[in-house]
């Protein structure tokens, strides 16, 4: 399940950055697929970017929605608002497991060799307070003389902008180096720091910080696709517990918005298929073993 | 309910219907022209110089 996961986040890649003409364009992708959006967190500034980011494209319609309303054109976010929603209500946070080109990326850091940490549940918390602020209500409310507001998250916080976009743009456009300042250095101090922490401990970013990961996790209990708990055929042998890249303890809280849907506990961890697959109800794969047949 | 027998979750239809109609009143608005403008221009604050 592993493998295919892998190749899930690798096709993934490759189809949200599916433009390798910008090395001879000297630009960023300008076709209409971008008005498809990208699932998992992917900086619509990257060169080989083919996709919308919805946190991204999120923010600019919000910062702006004093002139859209004023020029009579209300454009408020129903469309990635909705985008997100379909996506979320599908398939939760299986975006974030096999989908979302950052987690990839800390993934593989995590692959380094090193002691491993674990990250204090309360941080988890966090990633709302930037969908709730930094997403919405700060380029909402503080705007300049003009009535337009800045894109808090992806300005000041963005880690996968900085990798994805930041640097290719400045090494492929180098009049874009003269206009560098702290803000650079700002975003690259915060790309460092989440890059070292991923090496120590599991996917930091998505786990602390993500607002998309925040949005999806919201539908984690409810969406079409969603991991099932037998609870009559758990042991509650914590297999599970041991396997788990984002720490929960899946038979104890099923449907946790922190879980990635990466399937590890299921494949690789429960014994007794307590924990299987299902589509609104109805299970992928059910081969139960009861308890009573396993201490028999 | 028999044991074993399944019931269809209504939750995530009734999302999905809320959503898929939050983005048709997005098309309707004509959402999708602004965020292809603007994902066709490079976002300088998300590079780090804007």
């Amino acid at each position: 399940m592993e493998i295919i996961r892998k190749w899930s986040q690798a096709i993934w890649l490759l189809l949200v950055n599916g433009f390798w003409g910008f090395p001879v364009t000297g630009n960023l992708y300008q076709g209409p697929l971008k008005v498809i959006c990208s699932p998992g967190l992917n900086c619509y500034s990257c060169p080989a970017a083919t996709t919308y980011c919805p946190i991204g494209s999120l923010q600019q319609l919000l910062l702006g929605i004093r002139f859209s309303i004023e020029s009579g054109r209300y454009y408020m976010g129903a469309f990635v608002v909705g985008t997100l929603g379909i996506i979320g209500a599908t398939a939760g946070r299986f975006i974030c497991g096999w989908a979302c080109p950052f987690g990839l990326y800390q993934e593989l850091l995590h692959r380094i060799p090193s002691r491993k940490f674990s990250i204090p549940p309360i941080l988890n918390g966090l990633k709302y307070l930037f969908l709730v602020f930094f997403v919405i209500v700060l380029p909402l409310v503080l705007v300049d003389d003009f009535g337009l507001g800045k894109p808090w998250f992806c300005k000041y916080v963005c880690p996968a902008g900085t990798l994805e976009a930041g640097i290719p743009m400045v090494l492929l456009q180098p009049d874009l180096r003269t206009t560098l300042g702290w803000l650079y250095v700002n975003k690259i101090g915060l790309l460092v720091l989440f890059s070292a922490w991923s090496v120590l401990a599991s996917r930091p970013f998505c786990r602390t910080t993500c607002p998309l990961g925040a949005f999806y996790g919201l539908f984690n209990r409810v969406s079409l696709v969603k991991i099932r708990l037998d609870r009559d055929a758990c042991t509650s042998c914590g297999a599970c517990h041991a396997v788990c890249p984002v720490e929960i303890r899946i038979n104890e809280t099923p449907g946790s918005s922190e879980c990635i849907n990466c399937l590890r506990c299921l494949s690789e961890a429960c014994r007794f298929d307590a924990l299987s697959l299902e589509v609104a109800g109805f299970p992928l794969r059910s081969r139960s073993v009861s308890k009573a047949n396993v201490s028999n | 309910m028999k044991r074993g027998e399944r019931r269809i979750r209504r939750t995530p239809l009734v999302l999905l219907a809320l959503f898929v109609l939050l983005w048709l009143t997005g098309i309707n608005l004509g959402e999708p022209g602004r965020v292809l403008e603007q994902a066709k221009s490079i976002c300088l604050a998300c590079i780090g110089i804007g």
